[in-house]
C-alpha cells in the first residue's frame, strides 16, 4: 500500500501533470505556482487549513474552475498528454464522466437526490451510451455491494440514506465507469469517526483494487495518512512542502507543517 | 395598415388580422423558419401577452397567428376534442380577429391547432399542427437550470433522460411515462412533444408541418414533414405506444386512442374516441358501438 511498493516498479509516465497552476479572485490569491506530477495508481493528498487554497486547486484540477496561469496535462491514452485547460468544453465534460471522477465533501452536491440509488450509480453509465436496463441494473447492484449498501436499497431515494451511505453511494456512482483519476474534496468531512474510518478502509480497498490514481484534499491528517502516499502541504495559496506522507507527518520541516502536525489531538 | 386595408376592405376593423400585429408575426416566423431549419431546436422568441391565461394555449395561439392567411382553414382542438372550452373559445378568436373559415373536420383544415393530441387521420402534405406547449424543455424536471439544460442540448449530453426512463422501470416495473414522452429529432436533439399521449408518438413523423409554440416559456420549435422521430427506451424495455383497452363505445374503434368516462356512482364507465371528429365521422359512416344507441343521434 505504501509508495515504496509502488516506486520499485519500472519509471512511468506521470497520469497527470501540473505546472505553473495560479487562480487568483481578483487581488486575493487562490493558489499560486502549484506544480506536481501524479503517477499511475498514485494518491496524493492535499492538506492545510480552511482558506489555504486547496479546493481551488482542485476545482482547477478538475475543469470546474478556470486556473488564470499553467497548464493540467493528463495522459489521454492514445493521444498522449494533453492540457486539459485547452481541451474543447465537449471533450472535458466526456473526460470528466469518463476518466475523471469527483466525489464532493457534501454527497448533495455531488448525487440526484431526487433519482433513486440505482439510477444515481446508472447515470454515468447512461452518459457514455449504455442503453439496456438489465445491464444497468446489474452493475449498479454490483457496485452498492461494493460499497457496502445492501441490494434492497437500490431503489430508495439517497434522501432515505444516512450520511455515510450517501457518501458511499457518490463514491459508487463516480467509480462506476472506471474512472482512472478520482478528486476528493473532503471525503470523510462531516461524518462520525466510526463511519470515517468504515469509508477510509473502503477507499483504501477501492484505490488498490482498481488501481486509481486519487487527487484527494482534506484538512484531516489522519485521512491522508492512511490514503495518501505522497503529500502536498499548502499555506496561503502556495505549496510549502511536499514529500512522502510518513515522511511529511513525522518529520516536518517547515514551520506551518510542524504547527498543523502538533495541531492534531492525541487520544 | 390593418390586412383588411391592405384587402382593400372597410377600415374600422378592431384587430390587425389574426390579433397580432405584423411585425410581431414577422418575429414568430423568424423564429419559426429557424425552427424548421434545426428540427427540436428550441428557438426563443419573444411571447406577447395575449387575451388568455399562460396554460390556454398562449404559445400556439400567437403560431398559429403568425401562419394563418386568409384563405385558411382553421380546426382547434383540445383533447382531440372541438367542442371544449379551450378549443372553442380559440375557434371564435380567430373567426373574430381573423375572419377565417373553421371547420371541425380534420380532413378539411389547412391549420390544425390542438392541444395535448394528434388527430386519429392521417394529416396530409399541406397541412399545417400546432401544438400548445406548456414546458418545451424535456429535462426540465431533471435539470433545474436553464443554462445547464442549454448545455446539454449543445453538447449531446442526454443520458439524464435514460436515467428518468430507468426511474420509471425501477419504481413501476415499466416505463410509466404515458405522455409528454420524450423523443430524439433526426438523432440530434431530445424533445418533449407536448403532452400528447405516448400513443401519439409514432404518428409524430408524418406529411404536415408540426409547429409547437409555448407561450410562457418563450420557446418555438418545430418538425418538418416526414422528420425521423425516436421514442427514447431502453434494448430490453422498448417504447410501447399504449392505449386503453376495448373499443369506442360510441363508433366501435378499436384502434384510436380513448377516453374513460364514468357514467355513474356505481362503477360504470364507458370508453370513448377522445378524437370527436374522427368518432362522429365513424357513426356517420354506419359504425356503431355497444352504446350508441343511448346517445340519442348524438
Amino acid at each position: 500500500m505504501r509508495a515504496g511498493a509502488f516506486r520499485a516498479e519500472a519509471p512511468v509516465a506521470p497520469i497527470l501533470s501540473v505546472r505553473g497552476l495560479t487562480k487568483r479572485y481578483g487581488g486575493r490569491v487562490g493558489c499560486e505556482d502549484v506544480g506536481f506530477d501524479l503517477y499511475p495508481g498514485e494518491v496524493m493528498g492535499i492538506v492545510g487549513e480552511s482558506g489555504s487554497g486547496k479546493s481551488t486547486l482542485l476545482n482547477c484540477l478538475a475543469g470546474h474552475l478556470r486556473p488564470d496561469a499553467g497548464e493540467v496535462l493528463f495522459d489521454l491514452g492514445k493521444d498522449g498528454m494533453r492540457d486539459t485547460l485547452a481541451l474543447s468544453e465537449p471533450e472535458r465534460r466526456r473526460l470528466a464522466r469518463t476518466d475523471w471522477a469527483f466525489v464532493h465533501q457534501n454527497p448533495r452536491d455531488g448525487l440526484r437526490m431526487t433519482v433513486s440509488a440505482g439510477g444515481n450509480v446508472g447515470e454515468r453509465l447512461m452518459a457514455v451510451g449504455a442503453r439496456n436496463y438489465g445491464a444497468i441494473r446489474a452493475s449498479a447492484l454490483d457496485w452498492l455491494g461494493r460499497v457496502e449498501i445492501a441490494a434492497d436499497r437500490i431503489d430508495d431515494r439517497p434522501a432515505a440514506f444516512s450520511g455515510g451511505m450517501q457518501q458511499r453511494l457518490q463514491i459508487a456512482r463516480n467509480l462506476v465507469t472506471g474512472p482512472r483519476l478520482v478528486f476528493m474534496d473532503e471525503p470523510t468531512g462531516g461524518l462520525d469517526v466510526s463511519v470515517q474510518a468504515r469509508l477510509l478502509d473502503l477507499l483504501r480497498g477501492l484505490v488498490r483494487d482498481m488501481g486509481l490514481s486519487a487527487v484527494i484534499v482534506t484538512h484531516d491528517l489522519a485521512v491522508v495518512r492512511l490514503l495518501a502516499h505522497r503529500l502536498m502541504v499548502m499555506k496561503g495559496g502556495r505549496v510549502v512542502e511536499t514529500g512522502l506522507t510518513d515522511q511529511v507527518l513525522d518529520d516536518p520541516q517547515h514551520g506551518y507543517t510542524q504547527l498543523l502536525v502538533s495541531s492534531v489531538l492525541q487520544v | 395598415m390593418t390586412q383588411a386595408e391592405i384587402r382593400g376592405e372597410a377600415p374600422g376593423a378592431d384587430y390587425t388580422f389574426a390579433y397580432l400585429d405584423e411585425q410581431t408575426k414577422r418575429m414568430i416566423r423568424r423564429a419559426l423558419l429557424k425552427a424548421l431549419a434545426v428540427p427540436g431546436y428550441q428557438v426563443p422568441f419573444a411571447s406577447r401577452e395575449m387575451p388568455m391565461p399562460y396554460g390556454w394555449g398562449t404559445g400556439g395561439v400567437q403560431v398559429s397567428a403568425a401562419v394563418l392567411t386568409p384563405e385558411d382553414t382553421l380546426k382547434v382542438i383540445d383533447q382531440g376534442a372541438d367542442d371544449t372550452t379551450n378549443a372553442v373559445s380559440i375557434r371564435k378568436f380567430f373567426q373574430k380577429t381573423a375572419g377565417i373559415a373553421v371547420t371541425e373536420h380534420t380532413g378539411e383544415a389547412t391549420v390544425i391547432q390542438t392541444r395535448h393530441r394528434i388527430p386519429e387521420a392521417p394529416l396530409t402534405e399541406g397541412q399545417i399542427l400546432v401544438y400548445q406547449v406548456p414546458i418545451p424543455e424535456p429535462l426540465r424536471f431533471l435539470e433545474p437550470r436553464e443554462t445547464e439544460t442549454r448545455r446539454m442540448h449543445a453538447l449531446e449530453e442526454y443520458g439524464l433522460m435514460h436515467v428518468k426512463l430507468y426511474e420509471d422501470i425501477a419504481r413501476h416495473g415499466e416505463i410509466a411515462t404515458a405522455y409528454a414522452y420524450p423523443v430524439k429529432i433526426e438523432g440530434r436533439y431530445v424533445m418533449d412533444p407536448s403532452p400528447i399521449p405516448k400513443f401519439d408518438n409514432p404518428k409524430l413523423r408524418m406529411a404536415a408541418i408540426q409547429l409547437f409554440g409555448a407561450g410562457r416559456e418563450q420557446r418555438i420549435y418545430a418538425l418538418p414533414p416526414y422528420t425521423e422521430v425516436v421514442s427514447l427506451d431502453f434494448e430490453d424495455h422498448p417504447f410501447v405506444p399504449g392505449k386503453a383497452e376495448g373499443a369506442c363505445a360510441l363508433c366501435g374503434s378499436e384502434t384510436s386512442y380513448l377516453d374513460e368516462v364514468i357514467v355513474d356512482d356505481r362503477g360504470g364507465r364507458m370508453f370513448v374516441c377522445s378524437d370527436t371528429d374522427y368518432c362522429a365521422g365513424r357513426r356517420a359512416a354506419g359504425y356503431r358501438g355497444e352504446m350508441a344507441a343511448e346517445e340519442g343521434g348524438a
